[in-house]
């Protein structure tokens, strides 16, 4: 156990640094495809063929451009988190009533400060949840890393099926169950907070 | 040699592997049918096993595939069977969550209106409660392909074969070719199969239950 | 015929039917009304066994119907719900050709069904039998809710709040057709509303429910006239009016009670300041012990009225007055002959009871003869 720490923090390490990167470019694309209408579809039906590859078929290819490496599984983690994100982002946004939008032209607000202030803070749960999905589907999918030389916890998996030890496979394999479950529940209970938040307000 | 010379020369390879990839996917999700439909109709009959059921079902969806395939091969040892026992496995929870869903979504004033009619139980099944949760089970299916056909290529690891194997040959040997003869099949199939299942889910909606929510 | 004979139904420690025992006749048009949860539905969902009574016995036709087979008796009752319940998965004709194909009609049999029933409400068959449910109002969901109901042509259909979630004016248009089809078709309706105007509209027979008991069960004129409960009149309110037409009318059913009033010593400004806010261009002025004084007006002020003085001083004394229980005739002649255009209604004890205006004399008597009006 002593030696599994490392690779827990190298795990998370790398989910979290896919999750920021991938909220960045979700929620910019969210955006867009609500503000720019002819684009909402391409970079949805994008965004959901990207969703539809085969983990280890995208992987080896993002392998051969990206190289052997963390940065590989990055970019795919990213690459599969992307789609919840920006259409949580974009259903969020089309599903401010009308009437706040309205209301906040009516205000003399610009299309940036409609976003900041109305339209961004009352999608946010709905972004957020999507935020959820794509974080916990990434602690899973990141154990592929092992096969394109990155580090986490998909060494000691794949490590136990090479040479039979369920133990080693174990080793591996629960903290991911764990962290998988740990996660969706602490997010689960900021995700029902914010719901909150929203309808009393 | 370029990737075009290459698919060439290894065509009878590439074919034999993406046969095979049909083959497990369709075994997996036509079991993962077999197994999840019933059992999601039975479960909307007796709704009180429901909540352990669906969430033992979560449960083993969270289990990375590559952890569920080395379980099987330390279990099965190496072939065609422990892949497909592992595939059916993740085939039935989309399939099952949509048919229980789709089935119990189903408005109460629908079942109300068929059994004040005097439909039977079969009857208000399948004439009212299949019928409108159709496109909920085939949505189900369709998660379950994609997901299916994805797992699939980790199948080579155990020995079962399909496009994995070339992936894993390519990365093993550090051979592009082989990655891309392996990569680019397998996510053509899973976005075609994808999309063709998609059309299906909107072809078999009754247009009453189209554009408007009901 | 359908007999209800000491039923009862109890949800846990409520009591939903308490002994009940009625007889529907054929060919009768009856409404089970009654405050929420006083068992109407209830009642109403044992016919067709959707639920099984506790105890006691239900006869149709002579038949006891727990000895039926629940399915067959419910194809041979007709059913509509408030929530009309087409099926969105089926076409029209195929939403009313249900229940007979269900009784493996051939279509040979179904299809001029369907072509005559959609006749019967007004809706062609080749504009309609093709749409889904989803394509049509509301109002002509439950046109089809209706037919479906009826395409078995079974002899006793049950009505369940059916046009509760329609608009006034497509409620009145369906109320007219359903009483129209039954009629034509002869049917036995067992209807459930809340609604005491679509009882009144609809209903041969009214069964008035309440805790699970009927309180009355009797023609809609019987029910007007001799309400058997204080519960019944209280319910039907504004329709009591339409028996008190011939009874003694009096001053105070005239009357309006919201009147200014204010003591003698009053100010001018103060009173127009009163009057003003209140929209009003007179007010009555009382002496010291409450009676009536007299009245003021705004124009008397404007003439007379000085800033500071008292109201008292130039008050008026010529608007007739009449007594709370003054009969309505005489009242009426006083208030046409009012140089003021109103008469001030008095208690015996000469205090003010409140004014009739002619618009309050007309309101009361739209009133009586019509129930209550909205403004």
């Amino acid at each position: 156990m002593t030696n599994l720490m490392p690779l827990i923090l190298e795990h998370l390490m790398i989910v979290l640094i896919a999750a920021f990167i991938a909220v960045f470019i979700g929620v910019s694309l969210g955006i867009l495809s609500y503000w720019v209408r002819y684009l909402d579809k391409a970079i949805l039906w994008t965004a959901e063929i990207i969703q539809t590859i085969p983990n280890l078929a995208l992987l080896a290819m993002l392998m051969i451009i990206f190289g052997l490496g963390n940065v590989t599984i990055i970019a795919g983690l990213v690459l599969y988190a992307l789609l919840p994100i920006i259409r949580n982002t974009y259903i969020g946004l089309e599903s401010v009533p009308s009437h706040l939008k309205d209301a906040a032209r009516g205000m003399g607000m610009s299309r940036l400060q409609r976003l900041m202030k109305v339209e961004m803070p009352l999608s946010f749960p709905l972004v957020f949840s999507g935020i959820k999905l794509a974080v916990v589907n990434s602690l899973s999918i990141a154990v592929m890393g092992v096969l394109i030389g990155a580090g986490g916890l998909g060494y000691p998996i794949y490590r136990g099926i090479q040479t039979g030890s369920v133990e080693r496979i174990l080793t591996g394999a629960i903290p991911v169950v764990l962290m998988a479950l740990i996660l969706d529940y602490l997010m689960s209970k900021v995700e029902k907070r914010l719901v909150h938040k929203g309808t009393r307000g | 040699m370029t990737l075009i010379e290459f698919f060439i020369a290894n065509q009878k390879d590439i074919l034999g592997s993406l046969i095979r990839h049909f083959q497990l996917v369709g075994i997996s999700v036509a079991a993962g049918m077999l197994i999840a439909i019933p059992l999601g109709i039975f479960l909307s009959r007796f709704q009180r096993f429901a909540p352990i059921i669906l969430n033992f079902a979560g449960m083993i969806q969270t289990i990375p595939g590559l952890v569920m395939l080395g379980f099987a091969l330390l279990l099965f040892g190496i072939g065609l069977l422990p892949a497909l026992v592992v595939l059916s496995l993740y085939a039935v929870l989309p399939i099952l969550h949509n048919t229980y869903t789709g089935i119990t979504e189903v408005e109460k004033s629908y079942i109300e209106a068929a059994r004040g009619i005097g439909m039977t139980d079969g009857q208000i099944l399948y004439k009212v409660e299949l019928p409108l949760a159709l496109s909920s089970i085939v949505g189900g299916i369709r998660t379950s392909t994609v997901f299916t056909v994805s797992w699939a290529t980790l199948a080579g690891l155990i020995g079962a074969g399909g496009l994995g194997d070339l992936i894993w040959t390519g990365l093993a040997t550090y051979n592009t070719n082989y990655i891309l003869a392996g990569a680019i099949p397998s996510a053509v199939v899973a976005v075609v199969l994808s999309g063709l299942i998609h059309l299906i889910q909107k072809k078999i909606t009754p247009r009453g239950l189209k554009g408007v929510s009901a | 015929m359908i007999k209800f004979e000491n039923v009862s139904k109890s949800y846990g420690e409520s009591k939903v039917l308490k002994d009940l025992s009625f007889q529907i006749n054929q060919g009768d048009f009856v409404v089970l009304i009654g405050p929420s949860g006083c068992g109407k539905t209830t009642t109403l969902r044992t016919i067709n066994r959707l639920i099984e009574p506790d105890s006691g016995t239900i006869y149709i036709d002579g038949n006891d119907i727990s000895a039926l087979n629940p399915v067959e008796l419910r194809r041979s009752i007709g059913y509509v719900i408030q929530q009309i319940g087409l099926f969105p998965n089926m076409t029209v004709e195929e939403n009313i050709a249900v229940v007979p194909k269900l009784l493996k009609y051939p279509k040979e049999k179904w299809q001029p069904i369907v072509k005559d029933l959609l006749g019967l409400v007004g809706m062609p068959y080749d504009e309609n039998a093709h749409k889904y449910p989803s394509e049509l109002s509301g109002g002509q969901q439950q046109r089809i809710g209706v037919l479906r109901a009826l395409a078995a042509s079974p002899p006793i259909v049950l009505m369940d709040e059916p046009f509760g979630a329609l608009d006034p004016i497509t409620r009145e248009a369906l109320q007219e057709e359903v009483k129209r089809i039954q009629k034509k078709l002869k049917k036995t309706i067992v209807f459930v509303t809340h609604d005491m105007d679509e009882a009144l509209k609809m209903a041969d027979v009214i069964v008035f429910m309440s805790g699970g008991k009927i309180l009355q069960m009797a023609s809609p004129e019987e029910l007007l006239q001799h309400p058997a409960d204080p519960l019944i009149s209280e319910f039907m309110g504004k329709h009591r009016g339409t028996v008190n037409i011939n009874a003694n009318l009096t001053a105070a059913d005239f009357m309006k009670t919201r009147v200014l009033k204010a003591s003698g010593s009053m100010q001018t400004l103060q009173s127009v300041e009163l009057m003003r806010n209140r929209d009003v261009n007179s007010m009555i002025v009382l002496n010291e012990d409450d009676t009536y004084a007299g009245t003021v007006s705004l124009d008397t002020i404007k003439t007379h009225g000085k800033a500071g003085r008292a109201i008292g001083e130039f008050m008026e004394t010529g608007v007739p007055t009449v007594n709370l229980k003054e009969d309505a005739r005489e009242t009426f002649e006083k208030l046409y002959t009012s140089p003021a255009g109103y008469v001030v209604v008095l208690n015996d004890d000469m205090s003010v009871a409140g004014l009739i205006t002619k618009t309050s004399m007309a309101k009361a008597m739209g009133e009586a003869l019509w129930g209550e009006m909205i403004s």
